[in-house]
């Protein structure tokens, strides 16, 4: 089989999600290019009418405020779950129609890095406008600049507890004798910048968790509640010295420097071409490819349209089709993509809670696993199987199965795919096996 | 609509090719042990000054301010048990199991390593290595290892993905229950055809389609739905069906489920509030699983677990923050329980001037409850299972052997 062919399906599945009726044939003159041109496009608004986080965070606050009863409770979990539905299928209508696809990929990849999860119920009507609103225009725009999007966003700030937390020495902690709460701190040293084995101490948890007090939510009594607010009343005074170097009392600024500082840290860059590689090459990519892509985004000081250039020009992540099997999410947009239905919200939000990745409910702010073992269990094989069916039969008109997999999965569908898609005794069951294929369950 | 069964009866009275290769007509048969192990898995750091206090502690209510719990005897208060540990009044299901003799609390435990991160903690809890590695299986996997089990699937991972204490090269079947309509049977007998030659799906197809014929049979179509959702509540109902799997004579023998809510850096809460509900989900569901078990819970040890505690002071926000040592709980009809086990490190000397400190390694008994309860021997637990641990000595006397 030709080159072109392998590397067409290759940069449909691996760096989008699945080849579109027809978009093969388009890939094929320069796969590479084909991936490469869309980092200059911009990045579409998602095609909804969706409300802003400031609407939905203090319609939050509201609530906790003033109903307590049960039924205006009720009433208004059941606009967060509407809100929800339309957001989930909003990403994934964007998703599965792009012209662009790695963007919508990378949008997930760093809302994912940025983990916001619906877990906390304080932050479920508003966890895919933080998406929308931090994430999506910086995908291809500077790290240090999705860092401050992400820090400064309410979802964020209320996630991981920042909002109350308040230094011992301001002025609201002398007065309430309440103080710090170092959880976003830590995650911000830990899974969004330095890493783990980032070199920081537990000092430098406290630091920046100090730096950072002050750093909320606007309440019901401001002008513009649920917008950030930086509060001078609970910001500890005070210089600070975290990872060696000294902050001298600034206010917010204080935080806006330090972030910047880590974005532009040598162990960030480390961090975030591991995570790369690790989504774009394989589970286990190779040591050489993760210090290019790190030497790229130091050197370009966290540019992360040239950063995600470095890793498609990587050889590795163009040798081994097939090498990264699709998490849920990306199985069911892929599926979207290649059969052109999609189905209503309340049916895509089922069908990832069923496949165990539910959008915006990831079990830990370390977001959602990115290799193999994690997703390929009995149960799990079983449970893609069946969606794979359920999805076929929910087909308004489901497309042949023989030129599908011809779409799809090009010169690299094995005989044995192509034989049991003919053979099958239906549309619907050729789709479904398509779909489950052990080449479509894979990128 | 067609029953799995029926579909493997189908499959193995049809075309030679689809017969259950080289496997016994049920899943788990053939059984090399009796004896049943659960792994509870608390993620997030469950603060086990908390759950069972040491109100005897003189330093107790000075240092845990908001969150002390009151005394036995108050409205609220904790549950004595033995004059100066207690128990958090939402774990209240769990007290008769202490006096029964059944449930065994090592305080002050830690599981062998130093870091503050969940997400670290949790892989070096599950791997049973003492430090960070590239981890890619589990000690529980390792032990089933030891076992011999063969191609019967010993162990069991409830939930849809299987945790990396079960991950290995010991392959371990899940469950979890579902809420979408079964395959059809002709579909599936295709798709195993064609995924015989993949070494990821392939055998996991295989797998799957047992367990869930063997569940159904153990469980019924009904309880196979049981609603997932989120909370304190979610864990009861898996933590039920799980014993009734566990409880079946040709069922799985080692199974490891997980509980999360545990990160309680706001509003922690002391007799009531968030943690509180938490423990409360947790007893209830402990509780059912025992009930759940029948007759094979006089062959059990469940150990819950967690990957650290948490400070020993509240927080700006009434919650605590990542901590060092916490407690275990060894829950079981084959424990010698009603008692509390190891040394009390006490508070006034803290970690860090913050935490806890360890008084017992976790991974002692562990080894302890593998080599008694399991009669794995106590050289190869040291070699394998947890490894570089020959100078942590298995805590001896921990089940009725």
């Amino acid at each position: 089989m030709s080159q072109a062919a392998t590397a067409s399906v290759l940069a449909a599945a691996r760096f989008g999600f699945a080849a579109r009726p027809g978009e093969l044939r388009q890939i094929a003159a320069d796969p590479r290019d084909w991936v490469l041109r869309q980092l200059k496009q911009p990045l579409r608004p998602l095609d909804a009418a969706l409300p802003a986080s400031s609407e939905m965070v203090a319609a939050t606050l509201t609530v906790l405020r003033d109903k307590r009863d049960p039924a205006d409770r009720k009433e208004f979990a059941q606009r967060v779950r509407g809100v929800y539905l339309a957001e989930v299928e909003a990403r994934v209508r964007a998703a599965a129609s792009s012209d662009a696809p790695l963007l919508e990929r990378l949008t997930h990849f760093w809302s994912n890095h940025f983990t916001v999860s619906g877990l906390r119920p304080v932050v479920r009507g508003f966890t895919a406008a933080f998406e929308r609103e931090a994430i999506r225009p910086h995908v291809t725009g500077r790290f240090a600049d999705l860092l401050l999007a992400v820090e400064h966003h309410p979802a964020m700030l209320l996630y991981l507890d920042n909002a109350l937390s308040i230094g011992p020495d301001s002025m609201a902690g002398r007065l309430r004798g309440k103080g710090l709460n170092e959880n976003l701190g830590r995650e911000i040293l830990e899974l969004h910048t330095l890493g783990v084995d980032g070199g920081y101490t537990q000092d430098d948890v406290v630091a920046l968790a100090r730096i950072l007090t002050g750093w909320s939510v606007a309440r019901l009594n401001d002008r513009n509640p649920g917008v950030f607010k930086f509060y001078e009343r609970a910001h500890e005074p005070g210089a600070k010295t975290l990872l060696g170097r000294r902050y001298v009392e600034a206010g917010e600024q204080e935080g806006i420097a330090a972030l910047r500082d880590l974005a532009a840290h040598p162990a960030t860059a480390q961090h975030i071409a591991q995570k790369l590689a690790r989504h774009f090459i394989a589970d286990a990519p190779p040591g050489d490819a993760i210090q290019r892509i790190a030497s790229v985004f130091r050197d370009s000081d966290g540019d992360l349209a040239r950063v995600t250039e470095a890793v498609v020009r990587e050889d590795a992540a163009w040798r081994t089709p097939f090498a990264k099997i699709r998490a849920p999410g990306d199985l069911v947009i892929a599926a979207c993509r290649a059969t052109g239905f999609t189905p209503p919200g309340p049916m895509l939000a089922n069908s990832l809670r069923v496949l165990d990745q539910q959008p915006f409910f990831a079990p830990q702010p370390t977001g959602w696993p990115d290799e193999a073992a994690s997703w390929v269990s009995p149960e799990a094989v079983l449970r893609r199987a069946q969606w794979c069916e359920v999805f076929s039969r929910r087909m308004p008109e489901p497309p042949d199965p023989g030129a599908l997999v011809e779409a799809t999965l090009g010169e690299l569908a094995p005989a044995e795919t192509l034989e049991a898609v003919r053979a099958a005794p239906s549309r619907r069951v050729g789709v479904a096996l398509l779909l489950a294929s052990a080449e479509f369950q894979r990128r | 609509m067609m029953r799995r069964r029926d579909l493997l009866a189908l499959m193995a009275g049809g075309a030679g090719t689809f017969t259950l290769a080289g496997l016994p007509g049920a899943v788990f048969a053939a059984a090399p042990t009796e004896q049943r192990l659960v792994v509870v898995l608390l993620r997030g750091a469950l603060d086990g000054l908390a759950a069972v206090p040491p109100l005897g502690d003189k330093r107790y209510i000075e240092k845990r301010g908001a969150i002390a719990l009151k005394p036995p005897g108050e409205s609220g208060g904790a549950i004595a048990l033995d004059g100066f540990f207690a128990l958090h009044p939402a774990l209240a299901p769990l007290e008769p199991y202490y006096r029964n003799g059944e449930l065994l609390i090592v305080h002050a435990a830690g599981n062998g390593y130093h870091t503050r991160s969940h997400f670290d903690a949790q892989d070096l809890m599950e791997s049973g290595l003492s430090a960070k590695g590239h981890a890619s299986d589990g000690w529980l996997n390792r032990a089933l290892g030891l076992m011999r089990a063969g191609d019967t699937r010993l162990g069991l991972a409830v939930g849809a993905a299987v945790p990396l204490i079960l991950r290995g090269k010991v392959a371990v079947a899940s469950w979890e229950p579902q809420n979408i309509a079964a395959a059809s049977p002709d579909f599936l007998a295709t798709l195993r055809t064609l995924y015989r030659n993949d070494k990821l799906f392939g055998p996991a197809l295989e797998a799957g389609l047992k367990a869930q014929d063997f569940s159904a049979g153990v469980l019924g179509d009904d309880a196979m739905q049981v609603k997932g959702g989120y909370g304190p509540g979610s864990f009861r109902p898996l933590a039920e069906a799980a014993g009734k799997l566990l409880g079946a004579a040709d069922g799985p023998r080692i199974a490891a489920l997980d509980m999360g809510g545990w990160d309680t850096h706001v509003n922690q809460g002391a007799e009531t509030g968030r943690l509180a509900q938490n423990l409360t989900g947790l007893a209830d569901g402990l509780d059912a699983l025992a009930k759940a078990m029948g007759p094979a819970w006089r062959k059990t040890a469940l150990v819950a677990v967690t990957e650290f505690g948490r400070t020993v002071a509240v927080n700006g926000n009434n919650g605590t923050d990542h901590g060092t040592a916490s407690v275990l709980l060894v829950l079981g009809g084959a424990v010698k329980g009603g008692r509390m086990f190891g040394d009390w490190p006490g508070l006034d000397r803290l970690e860090e001037d913050r935490d806890l400190r360890v008084a017992t390694d976790a991974r002692g008994v562990m080894k302890g409850i593998l080599r008694d309860h399991l009669g794995l021997d106590a050289a190869a637990l040291a070699a394998s299972v947890f490894p570089d641990t020959a100078a942590i000595v298995p805590a001896a006397g921990l089940t009725r052997t």
